[in-house]
């Protein structure tokens, strides 16, 4: 495979100097994944200076997809990432070699890049029955694991299945399929969730630990915050026909052609912590479940993918309303102070009239201004 | 009958009421006159643009001073024709007559403005017509039906009994046809007449008490130190004291404006019952609310607490002053306490419908300056009337009981308003 | 004239005012009203509410209430108004710490209460309880004299302030659909059940049921029962946050109009008391015009013509 790969890209890159390829590769690939362009210097350095990270890529019970996945992007694409930037000492689907040459180039690499290289992990480890559901050269997932795992310098785990269980893991679990980080619970794993994941979010924290050997910010769960730090209904595009309440009631329907909100369709985004609504697929913008009108799934989600029914609408985790939630007691216009003034003034106008008019009238019997000689006392 | 008529009728003596003389435009109704143009304009917007055009109304206050004052206040001013006739034909008082006419005419005034203002404030005025004649619609339960057919009834009522005077035109300077109406109608209205003025005292009672219990459908929205079953009863007693001090400045400023002698002596007459109708208001609140037990909101000293210490300091100052003899002497005196009774009375009712009223969900009112400008109009527009009608007919009484009397030409001397 | 008759009309008058004035406790119309056999409603329940506003939406589209011109994407009515019957308010305490925020979102409609203000007041019946006991606005019998307004202790009724012919506006639980034997749009649409018709009894059982079966999610108590002589809009309230925080006011179990209605058909039960003071007034003027006359006749000789004010002075009866 990896010498049809180097036959293609000399072919499409005839008469680019390598080290204009290579900036170029990294530069894209810095920015895809967010890190400074600064960085992509140093990447190229290290690269050119032969230190490029080496991955150990396990693969249990796994559907390829997180491999695919990566086949999707396009900077880096994967021969440059493959052949430039990373040392891919061991993956069942890309290595040239197979059968006992494979797994003996695994012990090697083992051996020779102790402390240095980053494992790997796709598809879930069966538990059950001492593991013997996924067997890869005669050793179970779990032996392979303890073979590999103590010498690797980081642990990521791409992928649901490795994540958390994943399909596998569905109920009732037959073969007792767990994540990575139930297996190994003394380090920290990285877990990359998502049915795939998108790529970037593996290549962001592969690449910045191969440039600046640190990892990003992790969660509880170990994603990397900048990726699933918010679930999708906090940065989705169809959010202020939620907050408007504008939903599609079925596929096709008035609603669901305008584009509105999909969560009446049983739409999991706000209880899926993703950034597909920001980081789409395939590099096509839109090309994300939501962005092509189905409802997401929550494939990130141990509570909610292969659990909960598709079109069953969720709960909102952690709402935060939008302000235009009036408050029970709404702010109102207060009183004019015009109006005030010019009632003052009518009113004070009117009594200090009344009060001078009154002088003009006696204020003593005697004189009383009728004149009347005839004023009778009352009965 | 040989005798002219109005000589034995108990209603008035021959040429004891006579037309104002002097021209009704004068400066004084000519800027009455501007005012009211300008409310007419507002009135005039309103209908075009509706009422939240011109008002600060909002749906926690959707009544505000046209309907607290304007009508509110201003049936009780107009009730010193109530008050009168009780006075008058009710206990017979005959001294009073000579104020009654005008009285009635306030009313009469009083009352049709109200209904106007009312008309102004009716949202959907072109179904009012169904009040009256729908009668298989009518909502026994509604109060407010109560108060409106009352009001429609009464202000009939007032006009048919300000007949004589419009008739007794017709008679003393009519010519040909109006003149025949005149000869023919007097006995006939004459004979109606205690019928007429009955109903005139049992109208106002109903409905003036019944414009208190309105705000008992307000009740969670009240406040306690103005909320209370005797609400109508309150309201009652107010159209009397509004009333009887009404008639006071009434016939205190128009004899003035029209160069007659004020009956200083009759009004005096009119502050003891003025007096213990205020003393009696006093009584029946604090009663009231040591009953039911809320005493303490009183001392609360908080804006309604003030309010309420500020109306009962009102109502017994007037109170106890009107029963005063020595301060009664004083006709000055007896103004400003009249003055003082009224202010009590309207300002008690405007609490009632606009203060103690509290809706809540942080809605607050005040009128809006246009708002004022049309009640200012509405009563412009009624002084205005008043003068009209003084000046046109014999309403106003002639002369006080001393004073040489005048022949009945109304041409006589004539005086400036 | 002579003193009997004084006091005689002096101790009418007071006992016609009495009556006339005073509260009564006596009467039919103190009973308690009982709700409709079809009585229908809604019941909120704000732990499920998520605040996404599909019932706002609902009752525009199913009222035909146009969009407002100038904000086609949001609704910016801050309260009830004369085009919006239902909204959705959010009940926010972020006083304390940022772990002890106490929010909620709360529907308010109209109440539709089983012994209602707003009909109570109407002059010639225009809101009154219809299919269903949901109380429905008829406009040939409006006049907009908005007493209604004064008497709703909810605040319900809307008006509309800015139109030369303005209506009264507000929820009518979707009479019109449940002629059709439709739901209401806002339960139809709501995607959490958060609201929910059914006839009064069932949603009585069912948020009692709720509180039972979750007591620490719920305050003890569903507003709507007896409040106000019971309403058929029915509300829960979370465990934290009280009935008035989400702006439902205090009220006492009585009905609203029972008071004044006690009050006025105590006075005029029957008409019977206006008549006798009607016929006491009646008679006793005219009787007093015919002793005035007496007294004229039998002194006109003496002085020719005087001044009726002069024949009569002070002690005249």
């Amino acid at each position: 495979m990896l010498d049809l790969l180097a036959r293609s890209r000399s072919h499409e890159y005839e008469g680019i100097a390598r080290r204009d390829f290579l900036k170029s590769a990294c530069l894209l690939a810095a920015a895809a994944v967010g890190m400074p362009s600064e960085l992509a210097a140093r990447m190229v350095q290290e690269v050119e200076a032969g230190r490029k990270p080496t991955v150990i890529w396990l693969s249990f019970q796994e559907c390829t997809g997180c491999t695919e996945t990566l086949l999707r992007t396009s900077s880096p694409q994967l021969d440059e990432l493959l052949l430039d930037l990373i040392n891919l000492a061991y993956h069942e689907t890309l290595l040239a070699a197979a059968g006992h040459q494979a797994e003996a180039a695994r012990m090697a690499a083992i051996e020779e890049y102790a402390g240095e290289y980053i494992m790997v992990v796709d598809g879930s480890i069966p538990t059950a029955d001492n593991g013997i559901y996924c067997m890869i050269g005669g050793k179970t997932a779990l032996e392979i694991i303890e073979e590999t795992a103590p010498n690797a310098a980081a642990l990521i785990a791409i992928g649901s299945c490795s994540a958390w269980g994943g399909i596998p893991s569905s109920p009732p679990n037959p073969t007792g399929a767990v994540g990575l980080n139930e297996i190994i619970t003394d380090r920290p794993v990285v877990t990359i969730p998502g049915c795939p994941p998108n790529p970037y979010n593996f290549l962001g924290t592969v690449l910045q630990y191969a440039t600046l050997g640190t990892l990003p910010e992790l969660d509880e769960k170990g994603r990397p915050t900048f990726a699933y730090g918010r679930t999708i209904h906090e940065h989705c595009p169809r959010r202020a026909h939620f907050d408007a309440g504008r939903f599609a009631q079925r596929y096709g329907d008035a609603g669901h052609r305008l584009g509105w909100c999909l969560y009446e369709l049983g739409c999991k985004g706000p209880s899926t912590y993703a950034n597909c609504s920001v980081q789409h697929f395939n590099d096509v913008p839109d090309a994300w479940p939501i962005g092509i009108g189905h409802p997401c799934y929550g494939c990130t989600e141990e509570d909610i993918a292969f659990k909960v029914p598709l079109h069953a609408t969720t709960e909102i985790n952690d709402p935060t309303p939008p302000r235009i939630f009036p408050p029970i007691t709404p702010d109102r216009p207060g009183i004019s102070p015009l109006a005030t003034g010019v009632a003052g003034a009518v009113l004070g106008g009117a009594a200090g009239a009344a009060i001078m008019a009154s002088n003009k009238l006696s204020d003593d019997d005697a004189e009383a201004d009728d004149g009347s000689g005839s004023a009778r006392t009352e009965g | 009958m040989t005798r002219t008529p109005d000589l034995r009728s108990p209603e008035h003596a021959a040429g004891a009421e006579t037309r104002v003389p002097g021209p009704i435009v004068t400066p004084v109704f000519m800027a009455l006159g501007v005012v009211a143009a300008v409310g007419m304009a507002i009135v005039a917007w309103r209908f075009i643009f509706g009422i939240g055009s011109v008002t600060a109304l909002n749906d926690g206050y959707p009544w505000g001073i046209w309907i607290a004052f304007d009508v509110v206040v201003g049936t009780a001013i107009a009730c010193g024709g109530y008050a009168m006739a009780i006075v008058v034909y009710v206990f017979n008082k005959g001294r009073y007559h000579s104020l009654v006419r005008s009285a009635i005419l306030t009313a009469g005034l009083g009352y049709s403005l109200a209904g106007f203002a009312v008309v102004i404030d009716l949202g959907r005025f072109w179904n009012m017509w169904k009040l009256p004649i729908y009668f298989w619609n009518w909502h026994l339960t509604s109060i407010l039906l109560e108060v409106a057919l009352c009001i429609m009834l009464y202000s009939l009522v007032v006009w048919i009994e300000l007949a004589p005077a419009f008739l007794q035109k017709a008679r003393e300077e009519g010519r040909g046809r109006w003149r025949e109406i005149g000869e023919r109608w007097t006995p006939r209205i004459e004979k109606a007449l205690p019928w007429l003025i009955a109903l005139g005292v049992l109208l106002p009672t109903m409905h003036q008490s019944s414009l208190g219990s309105l705000m008992l459908l307000a009740g969670p929205k009240m406040h306690a130190l103005w909320f209370t079953p005797f609400l109508p009863l309150l309201f009652l007693l107010t159209a009397f004291s509004i009333g009887f001090a009404g008639v006071v400045l009434e016939a205190t400023l128009s004899s003035r404006a029209f160069g007659r002698q004020p009956p200083t002596e009759l009004l005096r007459g009119l502050a003891k019952p003025t007096g213990w109708v205020m003393l009696a208001w006093v009584a029946i609140r604090l009663g009231d609310l040591a009953v039911s037990g809320n005493l303490g909101a009183v001392t609360a000293f908080d804006g309604m607490s003030w309010l309420f210490l500020f109306e009962m300091a009102l109502f017994s100052v007037a109170g106890v002053g009107l029963l005063n003899p020595r301060w009664t002497r004083s006709h000055r005196k007896l103004v400003r306490l009249s003055l003082v009774a009224v202010f009590a009375g309207g300002l008690y009712r405007i609490s009632v419908f606009l203060i103690a009223y509290n809706p809540g969900r942080g809605y607050s009112y005040f009128p809006a300056v246009t708002e004022i400008l049309v009640t200012a109009g509405l009563v412009a527009t009624e002084v205005m009337l008043f003068i009209v009608l003084v000046k046109t007919f014999p309403i106003l009484h002639g002369e006080a009981a001393a004073i040489p009397r005048r022949t009945s030409s109304p041409s006589a001397t004539p005086q400036e308003a | 004239m002579t003193l009997d008759r004084r006091t005689m009309l002096k101790t009418l008058a007071a006992g016609a005012s009495a009556v006339l004035a005073s509260p009564s406790a006596a009467g039919a119309s103190s009973d308690p009203v009982e709700a409709p056999e079809d009585a229908v409603g809604l019941l909120f329940d704000p732990t499920l509410c998520i605040g996404c506003q599909a019932c706002v939406h609902a009752c525009r589209e199913v009222n035909g209430v146009p969009y407002d011109e100038d904000d086609e994407l949001h609704y910016n009515n801050t309260d009830l108004s004369a085009n919006c019957r239902n909204i959705i308010k959010l009940y926010r305490d972020d006083s304390g710490e940022e772990s002890e925020v106490r929010e909620t979102y709360m529907k308010m409609q109209c109440m539709h209460c089983i012994d209602p203000a707003c009909a109570s007041a109407c002059m010639l019946g225009s809101f009154q309880k219809r299919i269903g006991g949901a109380i429905t606005w008829d406009p040939s019998k409006c006049v907009g004299c908005r007493y209604c307004q004064i008497a709703c202790p909810f605040g319900v009724p809307q008006f509309d302030w800015d139109s030369p012919t303005p209506n009264l506006v507000k929820c009518e639980l979707c009479a019109h659909r449940l002629e059709d034997g439709l739901e209401p749009g806002c339960t139809d649409v709501c995607p959490r059940e958060a609201v929910i018709f059914g006839r009064r009894d069932d949603l009585l059982a069912e948020a009692h049921r709720r509180i039972e079966a979750e007591p620490e999610k719920y305050q003890n108590h569903v507003y709507g029962e007896f409040e106000a002589g019971g309403t058929q809009c029915l509300y829960l309230a979370p465990h934290d946050i009280t009935f008035q925080d989400m702006g439902l006011p205090n009220l006492e179990d009585r009905g609203v109009p029972r008071l004044p209605e006690t009050l006025q058909h105590t006075i005029y039960k029957g008409f019977a008391a206006p008549t006798l003071l009607y016929a006491v007034l009646g008679v006793t003027i005219w009787k007093n015009r015919k002793e005035n006359e007496k007294a004229d006749a039998s002194r006109d000789g003496e002085s020719g013509t005087t001044s009726y004010a002069e024949r009569n002075d002070g002690g005249a009866s």
